[in-house]
């Protein structure tokens, strides 16, 4: 027996290619939405990884400090460092800003970190290219995404850094390019204002009697000094001991400081579970739609098709033709449209993904789940032309 | 030994009741192995209804068909499958060729023996030597949309033959053609016939090859009479 679904492909290939690219540019979207969902949560734990941490403790009762604003003083990790099974604590700041340099102004994150050296938690892991900071102040590794080039000067609030070092994929679960930064000044943007707000807060701390007491010399000094002060980091972040359950360890801390810990599982937990399940429902949604539309289109044009066949199903019946063939004909060339579909939406999803702002992940296993959606729908959406084909009277082919 | 067409006393009503139209009021008809027999009548006579009934695609009421070798159909259908029936003991030519445009010309008219399990090669091979006989062996790589209209009749009446099926039905067979084509593909379903010891049915209202047959059915208000007909041979010079 020939494929009659085969040679009719074969016989109207054009409208069935052009229909087959059509098809696979919007699986290539849904392709892609799959990707942005997985590029969200790999970003996520890249952003784990790179932290070079094993806890994160946080200001108690927060979610921080990615999901929530956490802050606890920088002195709280010298007692941190204490707990049985530390083996590192380094304090670390995040504040998401604008960061300008002469030609661009870009959403980063800025990362306040400890200083000391290269594998102290919180500091990026490797570099592509420069150096890591050195000085403690006024120094910068950024990350490629960012734009920024080596030796830029890049202002953060009222300071000027120099980007020494350039890092690659380390970006904030919402995608922006991280800038690192030595973590006093850090605290310094965190907390800074601009010139004249300091100026008018200064004027209105001395126009204050309770502060600027005629008995009590030096008081003004030191409620002006810690008022521009910051003396806040938004976590710390705990490498362990080898030999030392994060459980435990946590559980230590929490037992000895008023603070919250958190564990990696947690922390990751928190990220897909809090911070991106909305974005995540989001892109559900759209996968939601993006199947329907594709199944509309294949029903529509494989009803086509089929309506555009009548006489010669009619005729194929009157001959003799089983209904299985005929329903497996159409059945055929819905999943041959699919395949076409899905190889060119396979195609364009690769093609196009690097060029997304954010991080696109195409996984192999979205690609086979995606595989066999297609053909489930294909195969769904051919049921409208086969009924239509079976219902087709045999004796129509004979005529009035 | 084919019995060929043997009809006895078959009746259609369309409906029930109030709106019921007999549409064969009991017809006798005979058509020999070899035959070709004309059918005509006035339109709405039932031509067609039963063409259809002996086509096995509608049922008629009551009465009795005989096709080749088989009772089909005696007060109640006598054959379960009546795909394989209309497979592989009827042959259709219908007014249009109804060819499958995406199959070639060899493929349409191996298509029948393919559905009937027989192997592509030999079904192709059939369809070969059916085409040479219809002289059209020329074409048989064209696609049917690449051929003409008569060329495309006689690929039909190719897939009529090719399951060699006791009886053939046309519809119709030559409206659409000039006369010297239509006389042509009347001359080829007698040779048919005579060939393969076929009984041909051809439902007519064509004055140019009425006078071909032999015998003549005549089909009014459900009834039908049989007349002898003039059964001129036909001569090559004035086909096309
Ligand atoms: N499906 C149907 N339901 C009801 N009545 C029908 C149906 N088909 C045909 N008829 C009626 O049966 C009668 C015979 O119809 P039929 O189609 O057999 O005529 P015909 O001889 O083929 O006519 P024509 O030469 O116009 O094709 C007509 O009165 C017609 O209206
Ligand atoms: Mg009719």
């Amino acid at each position: 027996m020939i494929s009659l679904a085969g040679r009719d492909i074969r016989h109207e290939w054009g409208k069935y290619v052009f229909t087959g690219i059509g098809l696979g540019l919007l699986i290539g979207v849904t392709l892609t939405m799959a990707g942005v969902y997985r590029g969200m949560v790999d970003d996520g734990k890249a952003l784990l990884d790179n932290s070079g941490a094993e806890l994160w403790v946080v200001q108690k009762e927060t979610l921080g400090p990615y999901a929530e604003p956490s802050s606890l003083n920088d002195d709280a990790y010298r007692s941190i460092l204490a707990v049985q099974g530390v083996a590192q604590a380094a304090n670390v700041t995040y504040l998401t800003m604008q960061v300008r340099s002469a030609e661009r102004d870009v959403r980063a994150m800025v990362v306040g970190i400890a200083s000391g050296e290269a594998g102290t938690p919180g500091w990026p892991p490797y570099l592509v290219a420069g150096r890591q900071i050195t000085r403690s102040h006024y120094e910068a590794v950024a990350d490629v995404a960012s734009g920024f080039a080596l030796g830029d000067r890049v202002r953060i609030r009222r300071n000027f850094y120099t980007v020494v070092g350039l890092t690659r994929r380390m970006v904030s679960s919402g995608g922006d390019p991280m800038v690192f930064i030595p973590l006093k000044d850090a605290q310094e943007a965190q907390f800074l204002k601009d010139n004249d707000a300091v100026l008018q807060s200064r004027r209105r701390t001395s126009e204050n009697p309770a502060f600027n007491r005629a008995g009590v010399p030096g008081l003004l000094d030191a409620v002006i000094t810690s008022q521009s002060r910051n003396p806040y980091v938004n976590a710390v972040l705990v490498r362990l001991r080898p030999g030392y359950a994060s459980d435990d360890v946590a559980e230590s801390i929490e037992r000895w400081q008023r603070l919250t810990v958190y564990t990696r599982p947690e922390m990751e937990g928190i990220l897909i579970g809090k911070l991106i399940a909305t974005s995540a429902k989001q892109i559900g949604m759209f996968l939601v739609i993006l199947a329907i539309v594709s199944a509309a289109i294949v029903a529509f044009i494989i009803y086509t098709m089929t309506l555009g066949k009548i006489r010669e199903i009619a005729v194929l019946k009157l001959i003799g033709t089983r209904n299985r063939t005929i329903a497996s004909m159409i059945m055929q060339q819905a999943l041959g449209l699919g395949l076409i579909g899905f190889a060119v939406g396979k195609i364009a999803a690769s093609f196009w993904a690097p060029f997304f702002p954010k991080y696109v992940l195409l996984i192999p296993g979205d690609t086979i789940a995606g595989f066999f959606a297609v053909v489930v729908i294909c195969m769904l959406a051919s049921l409208i032309a086969i009924r239509a084909a079976l219902r087709v009277d045999p004796a129509d082919a004979i005529g009035g | 030994m084919s019995t060929g067409i043997r009809i006895e006393g078959l009746t259609k009503r369309y409906g029930e009741g109030d709106t019921a139209v007999d549409a064969l009021k009991g017809v006798d008809m005979y058509v020999a192995p070899g035959e070709v027999v004309g059918l005509i009548g006035p339109s709405g006579s039932g031509k067609s209804t039963l063409l259809k009934c002996l086509g096995a695609v509608i049922e008629p009421t009551s009465g009795r068909m005989i096709l080749g070798d088989d009772v089909i159909y005696d007060d109640g259908w006598k054959i379960t499958d009546l795909r394989a029936l209309r497979r592989d003991k009827i042959g259709f030519v219908f007014q249009a060729p109804y060819l499958i445009p995406f199959l070639d010309v060899t493929d349409n008219v191996a298509l029948l023996p393919m559905l009937a399990g027989v192997a592509n090669s030999d079904a192709r091979q059939r369809a070969v030597e059916l085409l040479g006989a219809l002289d059209i062996a020329h074409r048989a790589k064209g696609m049917p949309s690449q051929i003409s209209g008569g060329e495309q009749q006689r690929v039909s009446i190719a897939r009529a033959l090719v399951n060699r099926p006791p009886v053939i039905l046309a519809d119709e067979p030559t409206a659409p053609l000039d006369s010297a084509r239509a006389l042509t593909v009347i001359r080829i379903l007698h040779e048919m016939a005579h060939r393969y010891e076929t009984a041909i049915i051809v439902v007519t209202h064509d004055e140019k090859i009425i006078p071909t047959f032999k015998r003549i059915y005549h089909i009014r208000d459900g009834k039908t009479h049989e007349e002898a007909g003039e059964g001129r041979a036909l001569n090559e010079a004035e086909q096309g």
